[in-house]
This record gives structure tokens, sequence and C-alpha cells, in this order.
């Protein structure tokens, strides 16, 4: 019979080694990643050439006056301009100023792209420790992680929207409640992962620890602590990604104005008359989360050195 | 000494099961090449119990690995009942048994058996009658509905080559199957096997580090060396084709037992070179 | 019910009642007069009293997390399928899947809700479905590939086919990933119905009546349907549970067994 925690004891799946990151694999993951985005803005535009609004391009390009007209076929909803801007139209939103006489949209996202990162890797830093500290308590206490782990799993079916709003109310100051959103969503994929990774050494090692009459604490620090290190960068990985959606969702109900998130709700009710904007604030969030999590593949990738397998597992 | 003639053979010119003839095999190339073994020539007649010994890196796993069509030899030719080995692998005429079991978690020890049979495209009721025989064979009737991780490893290992015999394979391959187990089980085992191979006939292939456990087994010790890995000597086990435990004991038995640890020592690596790693040969061998 | 079940079980239980207990009467028997949080029996007076509007957004939001959770799940599979077919995609995809798991989905909540408008379920269907696939891809894509190389040689000495690799070893070596990932998108499914509904929807959705209701500062009744949005994630999450232990009961013996 299952449980929670026997879910979250699943430290025996084969961490297999990753195929070997030689430069050509990496460049050609590089050069596949701008395939697939090739291909994405191929695909947009054809749809919007088959059946979104007219074209009307008139202007010039690189020097290049470019006059092209050209009236879709069919007529789906989903490909007209309002809800699928030009790939071109995005772009330039970005250049253009946000407001009349302005600095350009794209510095003002990303003034707020970097409070919100701000935000967000408070929160991850705070969940992640908790994070830790949850994991290391319920691998030393049989009891503990009985009693509480599925109130940890079940905290994560507590959409933090509906706590989002009791948390600001709660502590009163903006950004004290965005963190502690984020800090909400990091902590559990951080403690999944400490727990398989503070059980994934060899039992023999146990054993040979136990022959030097090792205290705990010193099995701890000694013998779990680093065979989890690659372990706890998978939940990292995933933290990150959830601490940037923490922080979007808790800016908006904090009403915190320098972040992302009342940028979306901004250009979102401004929606009809200009669609870039969203549509460009929305990257600036995708890149905030790719940022995030490139750099925690950085620190993974300095702090370890090459001295361990990345695990690629089940979380 | 190179063997002369086999047991009852007749002046009818049978394929041997394994025709070796330089074969030599080769892992990476340039700089980091490591040759694994070269020039390797073998005659293996049907019947016969084989066994291949020596040092780590004297490429006995490598040679049995070329015979079943696992990896391919970089020089010289391989025949298997006189076929090329990738037809042989493909007609099925030879089974595997690793030292690791290799079983399947979510399958019964019942329908792990019959695996290789639904491969194979055995109908169910012919597989499931297989499957009742060998585990009676094997002696682990009873076990039929368990699940492999509720087995001892050496019962693992039974299950493993049961499995390996559920087609009729006239060739067997087994790479160190009982490295795992203890001294006494072990010795079970080896009895165990010659009962098999005597009730079947098949054609036996065994790589072992264990001195007493190829010379009570075979009918052929193959002595191999490393660095290069080739063939050093090839002995004759003149033994009684009935072994048991007075075996073990006789006189005979140990003067075989030293002439094959004599054989082995007289070409002891001088130093430490580099072996081809398990990592270096899965990666090689494209499988992961 | 069993003495080992028994005793898995007991602590979380217990900590239950404890805590529910310490809250109700904690609260009287001190006089706190907690704005925010109100005590477990007046939350439960405002579910029974709310009930029509709650049983409304109940439904509403959980067909919406359902249906995406469905139709992401599937696709995922698909995906996942198709890319570990061919080690080239692979190689190209799985990097991208990976990324793409880690865009903010609900950013684009809004987008989705202009092109189907605020009545209408797809919105929300559409940003659960695309949470939901990337890690089911992800893991379709490990279970299906990280196999015991031993294995692998194995099915090779019985000179298998591809296809026949893939029903004997990889499906069954794949389903312990996929249900881990089942796990997940159930978690994720409620999410993205919930906090998707911020930006628009009928007014008895919960993710809207939550946010209504917190905002005219009517605690109780905001409570009553957080708790209703938590039954529904924990509903579905063991859902998944039963799924998995009825479809690989194997791996739930051997990991209890551990």
């Amino acid at each position: 019979m299952t449980t929670a925690s026997g879910f979250l004891r699943r430290g025996s799946a084969p961490a297999t080694a990753a195929a070997p990151r030689t430069g050509r694999s990496r460049t050609r993951r590089w050069i596949g990643i701008a395939i697939v985005l090739f291909a994405l803005v191929l695909v947009w535009e054809a749809a919007k050439w088959i059946g979104g609004d007219p074209w009307r391009l008139h202007g010039t390009v690189a020097g290049v006056q470019v006059d092209y007209e050209h009236v879709p076929p069919l007529d789906w909803r989903i490909a007209s301009d309002l809800s699928l801007p030009h790939v071109w139209d995005i772009v330039r939103a970005f250049v253009d100023p946000a407001q009349r006489g302005g600095a350009p949209l794209g510095v003002v996202l990303a003034g707020q792209a970097a409070f919100t990162f701000g935000e967000a890797l408070a929160g991850f830093a705070l969940g992640s420790l908790l994070g830790l500290a949850l994991g290391v308590a319920f691998v030393h206490s049989r009891l503990a992680e009985r009693a509480l782990v599925p109130y940890v799993v079940a905290s994560q079916t507590v959409p933090i929207l509906a706590i989002a709003p009791l948390v600001v109310v709660a502590l009163k100051a903006d950004w004290l409640s965005v963190m502690a959103v984020a800090m909400y969503l990091t902590f559990f994929p951080v403690t999944i992962a400490s727990m398989r990774g503070l059980r994934a050494f060899d039992p023999r090692s146990l054993e040979l620890f136990r022959s030097y009459a090792a205290t705990r604490r010193q099995v701890l620090w000694q013998l779990r602590l680093p065979t989890s290190v690659p372990y706890l960068f998978s939940g990292f990985r995933v933290a990150a990604a959830a601490s940037v959606i923490g922080a979007i969702i808790g800016e908006q109900t904090a009403g915190v104005a320098a972040g992302l998130g009342s940028a979306i709700i901004n250009y979102n009710q401004y929606y009809t008359s200009g669609p870039e904007r969203l549509w460009a604030t929305v990257v600036m969030c995708t890149l905030v989360g790719f940022v995030f999590v490139g750099g925690v593949n950085l620190a993974e990738r300095i702090l370890t050195r090459g001295r361990y397998r990345p695990v690629e597992g089940l979380l | 000494m190179t063997s002369a003639g086999v047991p009852g053979g007749g002046a009818v010119e049978v394929p041997a099961v394994v025709e070796a003839v330089g074969v030599g095999k080769v892992f990476g190339a340039g700089s980091t090449a490591v040759t694994a073994i070269e020039s390797v020539d073998l005659s293996i007649r049907q019947g016969e119990f084989i066994s291949l010994i020596g040092p780590s890196g004297c490429g006995k796993s490598t040679l049995l690995r070329l015979i079943g069509d696992l990896t391919h030899p970089t020089s010289g030719t391989l025949a298997i009942n006189g076929k090329p080995a990738a037809r042989a692998r493909s007609d099925r005429d030879y089974g595997m048994v690793f030292q690791a079991p290799v079983l399947m978690d979510w399958r019964t020890i019942a329908k792990n058996i019959e695996l290789p049979l639904e491969i194979m495209g055995f109908p169910p009721d012919e597989r499931r009658r297989r499957a009742t025989e060998l585990l009676k064979l094997v002696e682990l009737e009873g076990f039929a509905d368990r699940h492999p991780w509720q087995l001892s490893g050496g019962m693992q290992q039974r299950v493993a080559i049961a499995r390996a015999l559920s087609f009729d394979p006239k060739l067997l391959l087994m790479d160190e199957p009982f490295g795992a187990l203890d001294e006494m089980t072990r010795e079970r085992m080896n009895a165990e096997l010659m009962s098999i191979w005597r009730r079947t006939g098949t054609t036996i292939v065994f790589v072992t580090h264990s001195i007493p456990e190829a010379v009570f087994l075979s009918t052929r010790v193959v002595v191999m060396s490393a660095r290069p890995g080739r063939i050093s000597q090839v002995i004759d086990i003149d033994l009684p084709a009935e072994r048991s435990v007075e075996t073990r004991e006789s006189e005979r038995y140990f003067r075989l037992v030293t002439r094959v640890r004599e054989a082995l020592r007289q070409f002891e690596p001088t130093d430490e070179g580099p072996e081809v790693t398990e990592a270096e040969r899965v990666r090689a061998e494209g499988l992961a | 019910m069993t003495a080992s079940a028994a005793r898995e079980w007991l602590p979380a239980v217990g900590v239950f009642v404890i805590v529910l207990a310490i809250w109700e009467v904690g609260f009287l028997v001190l006089g706190v007069q907690s704005f925010l949080i109100p005590r477990p029996s007046v939350i439960t007076e405002q579910l029974v009293s709310d009930w029509s509007t709650l049983a409304r957004g109940l439904v509403f939001t959980g067909t919406e997390a359902v249906s995406g959770l469905v139709v992401g799940v599937a696709l995922g599979t698909a995906a996942g399928f198709a890319t570990a077919r061919w080690a080239s995609a692979r190689e190209v995809l799985l990097p991208v899947a990976i990324g793409a798991s880690t865009i903010p989905i609900i950013a684009f909540a809004p987008i989705t809700l202009n092109w189907f408008g605020p009545e209408s379920l797809l919105p929300r269907v559409t940003i659960v479905a695309v949470m939901c696939f990337f890690p089911v891809m992800v893991n379709t894509i490990r279970g299906l590939t990280n196999v015991d190389p031993g294995t692998l040689e194995l099915l090779s000495s019985y000179a298998a086919s591809d296809r026949q690799t893939l029903t004997k070893l990889r499906g069954p070596n794949a389903l312990p990933y996929w249900f881990t990932a089942l796990r997940i998108a159930t978690t994720l499914s409620v999410i993205g119905a919930v906090v998707g509904e911020f930006f628009g929807g009928p007014l008895y959705a919960l993710g809207i009546y939550i946010t209504l209701q917190t905002g005219a500062s009517r605690y109780p009744s905001a409570w009553a349907a957080i708790v209703l949005a938590c039954v529904l994630g924990i509903v579905l999450y063991m859902v998944a549970v039963a799924l998995e232990r009825l479809t690989i009961p194997w791996y739930t013996a051997r990991e209890t067994a551990r």
C-alpha cells in the first residue's frame, strides 16, 4: 500500500549517467533549439497567412522598401491580429516607448523583470532552506515523515491564489508577501528532492560510517549531504521555475507596481489597444524563468565540477 | 597443449559450434585505442563445456560477447554453427546468462522465464509448459508467481539460467554467472549446471575467475592472458564425464587445478595498464 | 484495515485531528478573533449555507482542471513516445521540453482569456493542458530511454525486434516514471485552473469566487471555497495514486518492501 511518504522515498530508481556533454552535443542542442524556435515562428505566421487578418506591410526593412498586401482565404478568430499579433509587431513593441515619450518598453520590462527576479530569488533561497530542513527532519524521523509529509503534498494542492491575498493582508508589506508566496511554491520540490537525495547513498557506506561510530550529525554532513547534491540541484531547477511563478502571482495580488505581475495586469487591461505589449511582457516572464534555471544549471556545473553524475530522474 | 579429438568424435564433418580464426577486438581509435583481444584461434565442438579463465583485462568477457554477437570483431573471422555470428543470433542459436540475473521486476518468475519464448513467438500453452518444466529443473517450483526482488541472488540466477534454456539453445554462453554467490551455493550451482548439461547436451562457453570451478565444469579450459588479451594455453580436462563431489576430492582433479594455476601464473601481467571499463564499453557499443 | 496500513496513516490523521481541535477549541477558548482565519466550525457553516454557489463553482473549475489534465497528459504521452523513438529528435526536443516546462504558463492566462472569452472553459483548459503536457512528455521520454543496458543486451541476444523491445521492456519500464508525472500533473491542474481564473470568468468559478470574497473581506466564504479547491486537488491526486496501484501493483509492492 503506497503512501505519500512511500512515494517520496523512491530513491531506488537508477540514476543513469547523463550523455557526455561534449562540445559537439551542446552546440547541437542550441542548433536544435534555434530550429524549434524558427519552426514555431514559421507556423505562427503561416497560420496568420492562411486565416488571420489582412496583411498590410508598407515600410522599409534594412533599407529595402517593402510593400506587401495579402488577404487570407480563411477566417480564424484565433489567428487575428488581436489574438495573435505578428511576430515582428511583438519584437517592435519592445523597442517602442512604453508610454508616450518614455523609455522603450523593453527597458521598462527589463527593470520590472529584475525586480521580480529579486523577489523570486529571495523566495527561492528561503524556500530551499526550508525544503532542505524539512528533508533532513523527515529523513531522520520516520514519525515526522508519516505525520507531516501528506500535508506537505497537500499544501501544493491549495491554489496559491487562495493563499496570496491572505498573506498580503497578514504581512502588510508588499514585497514580503510576494516572497512568502514564492517561498511557498519553492519548498515543496526541494523537500522531495532532498528526501530522495539524503537517502540516495549506498547502504554499505552507512555501514562503514557506523563502524566508525559516527554520530548522526557526522553521517549527515559527511555522507548524506554530499551524496544528495545532484538530487538537490534537480529539485532546485523545478523550484527556480516555481519561484518565478510565485513571484508573478504574488505581485498581482499584492499590487506591486514595480514587478512583471502588475505589468501583465496593466497590459491586459489595455489589451485591445495593443496586444503586442502583453505578449512582450509574457515573453519577458519566460526569459526570467530561463535565466533563473540557467543560473541554477551554471551553479551546478561550477559547484560540482564534474565530480557528480547529473541526476535525471523521476522528479 | 592443444585439443585433440572430441569424446566420441567421428569422421563426419559437422561444422564446429564456434570457429574463431585470428579474432581480434580493439575499442576506440587512435591514441585512446585499447586492444581487448588479438589473434584468437578457437574451435569448439558440439557438446563441449569450455571455460575461459584469466586475469582481469584478458578479454575473456569480450570473447564471449563476440561469440554472442553483442559486439563485433575488428579483425579475424568468427562462425557460429557455420554461420556469421549475426545470423546465429537472429536464428536464436544461443542463450546467454550474465553475471547479473537481469530479471524484469514487473514480471513474475514464470513470466520472466517465458520472456524469450514470447519474443520468439511460441504459443501460450507451450510457453507455460516449458516454464513449469524449467522451474522444476532449477528447483524453483512454487516460486512461479513471485517477483524477482522477493528471491535471493542465487535463486535469481537460477531463474536466469532457466530462462536461457527455455528455448533449447544449442549453445549457452555464461559470463561469470555464479560470481556473486558464496562458495557453498556456488558449488551447488555447479553441480546443478553439470546435471543440466548432461541432460540437455548443450554446448557451453563459460567465463570464470575461479580455477576450481573451471576445472570441475569443463571438458577443456582455455587459459587467457592479458595485455593484450590472447589465448595462452588450452588444457584438456580428462576427468570422467560424471562429475560429483567425489571428483572434487580426487587426485587427478587437484593435479589439473595445479596445472591451470601454473598456466595462469606463467603469463601474469607485469604492469597495470589501461583496462576497458564497463562505462567505456557501454558507450562504445552505443548502448546507453 | 491492516495493522501496518493503520500505522502508516495514523500519524497524519492524528496531526489533522489535533490541528483541527486546537484551531477550533483554542480560538474559542482564547477568544481569538481572527479576522483572516475563522474557526473550522464557522467555515463549515459557511460552506453549507453557500453550498449551491460553491457547488457550481466546484463543478466548473473541476471540469476545467480534469479536461486540461486529460488533454495535456494524452498529448504529452504521445509526444513523449514520438520523441523517444528517434535519437536525433530526442536530443533536440528533450532540452526544449525541459526548458519549456520552466516557462510560467500562467502568464499566458490573460492571452487565452482574450482568445476564448470569459464565459468559456477553454482559457483554463488550454493553460492546464500546456502545464501538464511538459512534465508528462519529459518523464515519458526518460522512462522509455532510461533502460538498464544489461536488459537491452538480453533482448538483443534474443534478436528481439524494436517493437518487442518497446512493448516488453521500455513500456513497462516507463510506467513508474509516467505515474510520477501524472501525480505532479494533477496538482498542477488544480493550480492552473484556479489561478487561471484570476483574470476572468464566471462569478461562481472557484478562483474568481475566492478573489471576490477576499476582496470584500468575507473570509469565511473565501475559506470555504479554498477548502473545496484543496479537496478537489487531493481527490485528483488520490485518483492518480489509485490508478497507479491498479496498473503497476508490482511497483508499489516493491517500493514498500524496501
